[in-house]
């Protein structure tokens, strides 16, 4: 049990086992697992000597922190001013489309994508703007969001 | 003790950059990075390596020939990437135009003609920024150095005359001193509210210590807002020396930069220009031997837009859930920790040395009487020239979205000015402006008694394709998500005013639900706990005043004049203007548009999911969104 939250501990000692930074302690465990596993977060809070509830409170309360694991391709439709006014819930709503995504949805069901709709990315010159695993495309359109993503599921049919 | 003193490292520094010869800048903001920058940067080394032309990255380690670095915005993003050598401005550089830049301009000293910005109303190539009117046009006091000087090399931030104001403040000025310049300048706080400066710190700096905070809040979560980013990317250094005459002022010993998670590179910049000032002594303890100590963290957000109110960011920083508290007790009295604490947005702090450098009268004569000094805003929606200006307070809307920012364009691009419809400044906590507010001064005053506020400086134009009973419903949309959940006002004032405007847009309103939304609207104004509930009914009052026509159009006759919102819009092709190119066919991602090549085509109706796409290909107007 203590080896399997041996990063975890690491990362709690780093910070000085300190309640007050709880935030940067769950951003670096995230960046981790991908999401915050709960027995994860239940370490946490033993070792800070708060509530499990703390903890839970504050994962859910923040847009960063996920509790459920996300996809293995992220992408970003940036849905900030300039992108709304170019066009961006165009781009978002034909990707719930392809990826069958229903409301309130967010990873696939095969877990391969998941999809967020970020608050301004800063680039907005080149609105509307999409960002798929880090890498980002501006001036998307609806059908060039979906050829992407073509590609993607393609490149992973052929590795599977 | 520092281990050189300023004055040292700017001589040291101004030495070695003789040898320069020339300098080529490339844009490092997040815009022209995203655009491709930092092939260019690499393309540059390799395109000057082959040739053997000497070259270097970093000047305190001598430079001969030519230095290459990396800048912050300069704001120019629609242009994007950018790519000065010494005067020349070139725009939309690729790697691919590496070697003809080195070849003629660093090489030879001529132009490269085709890489020039052509002014779109006089045809002219600019070959420097002071010809650009996007330039010429701004007043950069603030913005000055961001895009000049490298923000990852804290001694060219010096040689310019940087932290300079902080060694006065620390060892010749007392603490009521410098309260009292910045009060004398009247500088207001950027950030939305406009608080004086000077009196905030002074109702810290009176209260008993010894342990009191200074806050940077970085965490710009408006859409469609960067300042504060290209500011922090720009220029770091300028926001750490506005800190530590902050920390002057009221007596503190410890600092946070609260910088929203999504502007990484804000973040890595910030981060270096600390650890450079520490190494140089300006950080730390007993700062230029005046006994004073202090000490900066960076905190990463995490993604809540209410921990710009500052009691919510507190609670934040603290580890707890970011949600505000009442006020008073004001952060003055009982901040950080409980301890009096002062927060200033990213915009303000880096201001302060440029006033201690001009001096408070100086600052006064920019701008206005009640708002001096200039602003930035972040230009974006459908204009020219997407971007980040400052201009001086009071300029009007006119004078920045024709004159600096190029006017408003049409959904192809093209520049309209007749096209303007609203701006949208503030964000989601402002409101919108129309036509007839085109001639009102920007400033703090003045957009109150018009119902928008200055807010960060976002402002969105929006030309008359644009459906503002959507966008009122996009900002509510924001501010409904964001919001908290602690007081029962915005949480279900919100929920309820959105679901008001849902049924608006999608045709199940009557002119009952127009009613009850503006009464819970102003409801939800006056009974909401902190700013975000206050002014999330904003843009739709606004919208409501200034558009009711179009409200009235989605209930009443269950359309929608700019054919935007979906459930209201049917897209078709008018037979007579399609050329049956096949554009629209292929721009389909569902495949419902059929016909034959030459031949009228024909949108199925069942299939359309209303992606828009078909209309934005179409070069002959063609696809048109009916009721």
């Amino acid at each position: 049990m203590t080896e399997k939250f041996a990063p975890v501990d690491k990362i709690l000692k780093e910070q000085g086992n300190d309640p007050a930074k709880l935030i940067p302690i769950l951003q670096k465990v995230q960046e981790l697992y991908r999401y915050l596993p709960e027995d994860v977060m239940r370490h946490i809070a033993n070792k800070l000597e708060i509530s499990p509830a703390k903890v839970f409170g504050v994962a859910t309360f923040f847009a960063h922190f996920a509790i459920t694991p996300k996809g293995k391709h992220i992408i970003k439709v940036c849905n900030g001013t300039a992108c709304h006014v170019k066009g961006s819930s165009y781009v978002i709503n034909t990707i719930k489309e392809k990826l069958n995504l229903k409301e309130g949805q967010d990873t696939t069901e095969d877990g391969l994508f998941t999809l967020e709709c970020v608050s301004c990315l800063g680039a907005c010159g080149l609105a509307p703007v999409m960002v798929v695993d880090e890498v980002v495309h501006g001036q998307i359109s609806p059908a060039q969001a979906c050829k992407l993503i073509d590609e993607i599921a393609a490149a992973e049919a052929k590795n599977a | 003790m520092p281990k050189k003193t300023i004055e040292q490292i700017s001589k040291e520094y101004n030495e070695a950059y003789k040898n320069v010869t020339g300098r080529i800048t490339i844009c490092g903001g997040t815009g022209c990075i995203a655009g491709g920058s930092m092939k260019v940067y690499d393309a540059f080394q390799k395109e000057l390596e082959a040739r053997k032309i000497g070259y270097c990255l970093n000047i305190t380690k001598g430079c001969h020939e030519n230095y290459i670095s990396m800048s912050g915005c300069r704001g120019f993003c629609a242009a994007g990437p950018l790519v000065s050598v010494n005067d020349v401005f070139y725009t939309h550089v690729k790697p691919e135009d590496v070697a003809e830049i080195v070849e003629k301009t660093i090489l030879k000293g001529e132009v490269v003609d085709r890489l020039l910005y052509t002014d779109p109303n006089s045809h002219q190539h600019c070959k420097t920024t002071a010809e650009i009117p996007f330039y010429s046009k701004q007043e950069r006091i603030l913005l000055h150095d961001c895009g000049r000087i490298n923000p990852e090399d804290i001694n060219e931030y010096i040689a310019h005359g940087g932290y300079a104001q902080a060694k006065r403040a620390y060892t010749e000025m007392t603490d009521a001193q410098v309260c009292q310049e910045i009060m004398e300048s009247g500088l207001r706080g950027r950030g939305g509210g406009g608080f004086p400066t000077g009196k905030k710190w002074d109702l810290t700096r009176i209260e008993p210590g010894p342990k009191k905070y200074v806050i940077c809040n970085a965490d710009e979560g408006d859409p469609g807002a960067f300042m504060d980013r290209s500011v922090m990317e720009g220029n770091p250094n300028a926001v750490i020396e506005g800190m530590m005459i902050a920390a002057r002022a009221i007596g503190a010993d410890e600092g946070y930069i609260y910088v929203r998670m999504e502007y990484p590179l804000a973040v890595q910049r910030m981060r270096t220009a600390i650890a450079q000032a520490e190494e140089l002594g300006l950080l730390g303890e007993n700062i230029f031997g005046s006994g004073f100590n202090f000490k900066i963290n960076v905190m990463e957000g995490a993604g809540a837009f209410v921990c710009g109110e500052e009691t919510a960011l507190i609670a934040s920083v603290e580890g707890k859930r970011g949600m505000p508290n009442v006020k008073p007790p004001f952060p003055s009295q009982k901040g950080l920790f409980d301890k009096p604490t002062v927060i200033n947005n990213v915009e303000t702090l880096a201001t302060v040395a440029k006033i201690m450098e001009m001096g408070a009268k100086e600052f006064k004569k920019i701008g206005t009487l009640t708002s001096p000094g200039t602003k930035t805003f972040a230009v974006t929606g459908h204009i020219a020239n997407t971007g980040l200006v400052e201009v001086p307070m009071g300029t009007t809307l006119r004078q920045v979205i024709d004159e600096v920012a190029g006017g408003t364009t049409n959904d192809d691009g093209s520049v309209n000015h007749s096209a303007f419809k609203a701006a949208q400044i503030g964000g989601p906590s402002g409101g919108c402006l129309t036509k007839e507010h085109l001639d009102l001064p920007l400033d703090f005053d003045s957009l109150r008694s018009a119902g928008a506020m200055v807010g960060s400086g976002g402002l969105v134009v929006m030309n008359d394709k644009t459906c503002m009973v959507n966008v009122a419903r996009f900002f509510l949309e924001f501010t409904q998500r964001e919001s908290c959940g602690k007081c029962v006002p915005c949480r279900e004032g919100t929920e309820q005013m959105l679901t008001m405007l849902n049924d608006i847009v999608e045709g199940r309103a009557t002119l009952k639900t127009l009613e009850n939304l503006e009464d819970l609207a102003k409801a939800v104004q006056k009974a909401s706990l902190c700013a975000l509930g206050k002014t999330a009914p904003n843009p739709v009052l606004s919208t409501l005043k200034h558009f009711k026509e179009e409200y009235l159009a989605h209930v009443v006759e269950k359309r929608c004049p700019a054919g935007v919102c979906k459930a209201l819009a049917r897209f078709e092709i008018v037979a007579d203007k399609c050329k049956g190119c096949g554009m629209c066919k292929r721009a389909c991602p569902v495949q419902a548009i059929s016909g034959a090549v030459g031949k009228p085509h024909v949108i199925d109706a069942k299939k359309c999911i209303k992606c828009g796409g078909c209309k934005s290909t179409c070069k002959f107007g063609a696809v048109v969104t009916g009721a």
